[in-house]
């Protein structure tokens, strides 16, 4: 048992020696292009999944609707059962709320009438949109909820896009990793030769390179994770201005797990490139 | 402890290199294998730690059928044959000490045993107080004793050296050939190829003469 984990220490230690700094950088830069991505993505998806909410319709009335009608049509529409809620905002209601925002008060006493119409807000359980413009007495609708479902799907395509760019960098990840052990085994033929005539099993010769691919992978990702580490801070430096603008106090962050999952993919994908690269080029390598 | 029987070796290409060769050696025989150059005397070399598969016949070492081991036993086979070549191969990014013990490094021996064991083998050929020296730093004729050192390392019960004095000056020669003498004098069946008959001479043993890849 000592003696097997003597070998594992050896192993692990002749492939820190021979750890290339640069392909770690190389795989770093890679895969900080997703995992960056990625953590934007992330960041962004609570704001987008508050206004992803179900549609939400403002059916505003012609103006010479009464008020009767006006509320005979809120009580019909609460029957549907499509229809979640209906909520009748009269015009006067709404005017005291557009009063209250700060600068339109002064216009508004400029105009000297009210201009609103009266309103009915509907949150649907489908997209009824249209039919509900068709409506007597309906003058128009805006539908709340379209450009958050614009968005939501604006997103779906950006993520899809990082997975594939991440599938694209994953297969580089290990195609650098093939060809660092090819040439680490063609830089140690020698040895190799040696040590297979001296009575190392293969075992034992394979190690070290499966140790350097999922060191060199697990390097990368740790690169690659300070590189989207400094790019946030860098970023949530403009972007707190920008939010505390708002009143919010939204940062860019970058989950934990999505941190730990992507230095365990670099390092799974090292290993996976160390494994194929020495599979096919250590069995060429027999002494004459 | 080594045993052919009608051993032949074809290479791929069509050389045939060994024809109907059948000799044994008993445990603790030290016998020398001479012919010119071209006769056959690397390839039956080979064959014993299956660097080499015979084409017909069968090689026996230590109870072993050579010729119809699989790859993975390979490694534990050669464990127990200290191997000695015209060229060293010795690890030259590396020191005297670090080449010797490089066979224990995948053997069950604790680091102090293993370090005893190293200045114990360097000592045995003559070379204690080279430990820190890059090989390149030693002679031609230290350098084949470092390749002796570490042949002996795992104490083998067989030693194969193929042109062992090769290139090297009579004085020197004669001081690897002792050496070899000396392992043969502790019970260590010795295996020896050379093309110098006049050396060979001296020991008054055993010899086989390989002549275009039969034994005569």
């Amino acid at each position: 048992m000592s003696a097997w984990l003597r070998q594992h220490r050896q192993a692990f230690a002749a492939a820190c020696r021979r750890l290339g700094w640069l392909n770690a950088l190389v795989i770093g830069i890679a895969l900080a292009l997703p995992a960056g991505g990625y953590a934007l993505l992330e960041s962004l998806r609570p704001a987008g999944a508050r206004l992803a909410l179900e549609p939400r319709m403002t059916l505003f009335l012609d103006a010479q609707v009464r008020r009767a009608d006006a509320e005979a049509l809120g009580k019909r529409l609460r029957a549907d059962p499509r229809i979640a809620g209906v909520r009748f905002v009269p015009r006067e209601e709404a005017l005291k709320e557009m009063s209250a925002v700060q600068g339109l008060s002064e216009v508004i006493a400029a105009l000297g009438r009210n201009p609103l119409p009266d309103a009915l807000v509907v949150t649907s359980r489908e997209n009824i949109a249209d039919e509900l413009a068709r409506l007597p007495g309906v003058a128009h609708v805006q539908a709340d909820a379209v450009w958050a479902r614009r968005l939501a799907a604006a997103a779906a395509i950006v993520e899809l896009g990082l997975w594939l760019l991440a599938a694209l960098l994953g297969a580089g990840l290990v195609a650098v990793t093939f060809n660092t052990i090819r040439l680490q085994i063609l830089t140690q033929r020698e040895e190799i030769e040696v040590s297979k005539l001296i009575g190392a099993t293969d075992a034992f010769i394979r190690r070290p390179f499966y140790y350097l691919g999922l060191l060199q992978g697990l390097v990368g990702g740790a690169v690659a994770l300070a590189l989207v580490a400094a790019a946030l801070a860098l970023l949530n430096r403009e972007v707190s201005v920008l939010a505390e603008s708002y009143g919010s106090s939204f940062r860019l962050g970058f989950p934990a797990e999505g941190a730990l999952a992507v230095v365990a993919f670099a390092a799974l994908l090292g290993w996976l490139g160390a494994q194929l690269s020495v599979s096919r080029h250590l069995r060429a390598i027999e002494p004459m | 402890m080594v045993s052919f029987s009608a051993v032949a070796k074809r290479y791929p290409g069509g050389q045939q290199a060994l024809k109907d060769v059948t000799f044994s050696l008993e445990a603790g025989d030290l016998a020398f294998l001479t012919g010119r150059s071209g006769a056959g005397k690397s390839t039956l070399l080979k064959l014993i730690p299956a660097i080499e598969r015979p084409s017909a016949g069968s090689v026996v070492v230590n109870g072993q059928n050579v010729g119809a081991l699989k790859r993975s036993a390979i490694p534990y086979l050669r464990r127990n044959i200290g191997l000695v070549f015209q060229d060293q191969k010795l690890l030259y990014d590396r020191s005297v000490y670090d080449n010797v013990i490089l066979p224990l490094a995948f053997s069950s021996h604790p680091p102090k045993e293993a370090a005893r064991r190293a200045r114990a083998a360097l000592d045995k050929v003559g070379l204690l107080g080279r430990e820190k020296a890059n090989p390149v730093q030693l002679s031609g004729g230290e350098q084949q004793r470092l390749a002796i050192a570490r042949a002996v390392i795992n104490r083998p019960a067989l030693l194969v050296a193929d042109e062992p004095t090769a290139n090297l000056d009579a004085e020197s020669a004669a001081r690897i050939l002792d050496i070899f003498v000396a392992f043969n004098q502790v019970g260590v069946t010795v295996l020896i190829a050379t093309h110098d008959r006049t050396l060979v001479a001296r020991y008054g043993k055993k010899v086989l003469h390989l002549d275009a890849g039969r034994l005569s």
